[in-house]
């Protein structure tokens, strides 16, 4: 994974007003570019179908703690002030639910149809820099191993994306632990930096020849020495305040040499197996398939639905369940995540987004469980 | 690429299978079959490796792995082995003769025929694990004079439940391999072994320098005959298992086939032991 790194003054970085930034999503729509990005929902910030930067969530931030979301209002007007809602860009990639094909019966036999690919043209609002390195470590599942998924590959080439800086840790953050934020360094067209002190105003740099085209129409004026250190400075500072830390040294030792600790016999007497952390988790990438067919016996349908390690069915085969225990299923979620990720994909499938921290009905938090593991290196369940 | 380029559509994915009729069903015993698919209009017939699988899907009802059981020397054939277990290969029974599958594959990583070359061979199976391990065998038979001893150990709960039995009587005459059979419980005019697997090991000259073994049944079974194998000094790295999960899609995509580190579907199902030795003896890997 990339490092954080300081951004230098160089030809590409510009200084947006708010009219500016609210002229690139316009200039975007014009495009033909569908704005997705944050707005208020049901309570929460989710990703959504935007007209325009007017509906974007100014003056609202989000309080996060394990096993708990609210909304809060801002003493000032920033339209990014908060971290990561519940709803990463995974729904958008990776899509809940997908026709795979379609099979029609004839006379001898039956004729199958594949699905067609062509997917809208998405320019993603506001994306953080954990989740560009979610999207990173989701395209070795799905572009990388020896097939590739045509839809998810269709659907990653049709993006515009306007990363945001975060100017504001969240309160189950941990990306500096993770290295993966809390700067955007790749991924992105257009990256922004949000500064509120001495005037709200935007820092962008542009990512890609596309992005530094649309800027140079926005006619923004080139960013100062000052405007870079302003920026600069908000990132610093939401580094200096993850509202969690997690220690990954030698996290998959760790992990491995720890499968029959005691703390996943502690744990599973708390987790529901909900499924709620790998629905919200941007790198889960767990499917079914499900085929059905209509009444008549004529015509059947491949689907694909999200799935969940959780699930007892999940591991199912005939005359049991592989996973029949919440300790068999969290131990296989938490080890996959901090440890054989690595060994399937040459990365950790946890980014320190704290998203399944915050959206754990009961609270359980993943640095706390790994902290706990790290603690008694070596303890083995009585059982 | 640039925005608004039209995408191939209708590409077929990784997850669409293909047509093919059913040629012939013969039952192995009261409720495994073996399904022979006409691959006469693919051109090369359907060529893979011992071991490797095959996705079965039943119009509108599912779609399970099975292992090819035919002779990859012979890829103008297609077999399966097939028990009935589930919705999906309770409906595969179903379809009979002239009706219509839907088949992708093949997937997997096969046996190591190549590294067993010049090796003599210790095949073990137990129930319907002998349905990947026929390939071997017929691979073995057919290059038979570029290997080593070859053992055949299967074993079964009870002699009705031994499937290809006639195909073992043949082996069982054929002084190019050693077959040796068990049951769990016998029945009446059973003259062969009763017992477990791992004890067949008992009765086979095994050169620990110069054995490959080549294992697929339940777990526990592959778990004691490892234990034996490694008793009498094959080390993990020639000791070959292939393993089981629920496996949706087949391709590493859908997750459900994990074990620690691997993907059955992918980094199997065929595994040498010394990876799976850190993993395979814990609970709910």
């Amino acid at each position: 994974m990339p490092e954080v790194t300081s951004s230098a003054p160089e030809e590409g970085r510009a200084q947006l007003s708010l009219e500016q930034f609210a002229a690139l999503l316009a200039a975007l729509r014009g495009e033909g570019w569908r704005l997705v990005g944050p707005t208020v929902r049901d309570g929460a910030l989710v990703h959504e179908d935007i007209s325009g930067a007017e509906e974007l969530p100014r003056g609202w931030t989000e309080v996060q703690e394990a096993g708990t979301y609210r909304l809060a209002r801002r003493e000032d007007g920033a339209l990014f002030g908060y971290s990561v809602g519940p709803k990463s860009w995974k729904h958008l990639l990776f899509v809940p639910r997908l026709r795979l094909m379609s099979a029609h019966r004839e006379a001898e036999g039956f004729r199958v149809e594949s699905e067609p690919t062509e997917p809208p043209r998405l320019a993603l609002i506001g994306a953080r820099s954990c989740d560009l390195h979610a999207i990173a470590v989701q395209d070795r599942t799905f572009l990388e191993g020896p097939y590739k998924d045509p839809d998810y590959a269709a659907r990653r080439e049709r993006l515009f994306v306007v990363a945001v800086n975060c100017g504001q840790a969240g309160g189950t953050c941990f990306c500096v632990s993770m290295r993966t934020g809390p700067r955007a360094t790749f991924g992105f067209d257009i990256a922004l930096t949000e500064v509120l002190e001495g005037g709200h105003r935007f820092l962008a740099e542009a990512g890609s020849e596309r992005g530094a085209a649309l800027l140079s129409r926005l006619e923004a004026r080139p960013a100062s020495e000052e405007d870079i250190q302003a920026a600069d400075a908000v990132v610093e500072r939401t580094a200096q305040s993850m509202g969690r830390t997690m220690d990954t040294t030698d996290i998959k030792g760790l992990l491995y040499r720890n499968l029959e600790h005691p703390r996943w016999d502690d744990v599973a007497q708390r987790c529901l197996a909900c499924t709620n952390c790998t629905l919200v988790c941007p790198t889960c990438f767990c499917s079914t398939v499900e085929d059905t067919s209509d009444l008549r016996g004529d015509v059947a349908e491949r689907w694909r639905r999200w799935d969940s390690c959780f699930t007892l069915d999940h591991s199912y085969l005939h005359g049991g369940n592989v996973r029949h225990t919440i300790r068999g299923r969290y131990r296989q979620w938490l080890t996959h995540k901090v440890a054989s990720w690595w060994d399937q994909f040459g990365t950790s499938g946890c980014i320190g987004c704290g998203r399944c921290i915050t959206w754990c009905p009961v609270g359980i938090d993943i640095t706390e469980e790994v902290a706990a593991i790290r603690a008694t290196d070596g303890a083995r369940s009585g059982a | 690429m640039s925005p608004g380029a039209p995408l191939a559509a209708g590409a077929a994915g990784p997850m669409t299978p293909e047509p093919l009729r059913v040629r012939s069903l013969r039952r192995e015993t009261a409720d495994t079959w073996t399904v022979s698919l006409d691959v006469s209009r693919r051109p090369g017939g359907f060529p893979f490796q011992p071991g490797q699988f095959n996705m079965l899907y039943v119009f509108g009802v599912g779609e399970v792995a099975i292992s090819i059981s035919g002779d990859p020397g012979r890829p103008a054939e297609l077999l399966h082995t097939v028990r009935t277990v589930g919705a999906a290969t309770h409906a595969l029974r179903g379809i009979g003769r002239g009706g219509t599958l839907g088949v992708r594959g093949p997937y997997g990583r096969p046996w190591p025929m190549e590294e067993a070359r010049g090796q003599d061979v210790v095949v073990v199976a137990g129930g319907l694990g002998l349905a990947p391990l026929r390939p071997a065998i017929l691979h073995l038979l057919r290059h038979r004079a570029e290997y080593g001893r070859v053992s055949v150990l299967v074993g079964a709960r009870t002699p009705e439940d031994l499937p290809f039995r006639r195909e073992l009587a043949r082996w069982q005459e054929d002084s190019r391999l050693r077959v040796l059979v068990t049951v769990d419980k016998a029945s009446p005019g059973w003259t062969e072994h009763v017992g477990v697997v791992p004890a067949l090991l008992s009765d086979v000259e095994v050169d620990p320098a110069r054995t490959v073994a080549l294992m697929c049944g339940p777990e526990v079974m592959m778990r004691f005959t490892v234990r034996e194998l490694e008793r009498r000094g094959v080390p993990d790295a020639r000791i070959h298992l292939s393993l089981e999960r629920n496996m949706k899609c087949a391709v590493g995509f859908c997750g459900h086939c994990q074990l620690v580190p691997y993907f059955v579907c992918k980094d199997g199902p065929v595994f040498p032991y010394e990876k799976l030795r850190p993993f395979i003896n814990l609970r709910e890997v």
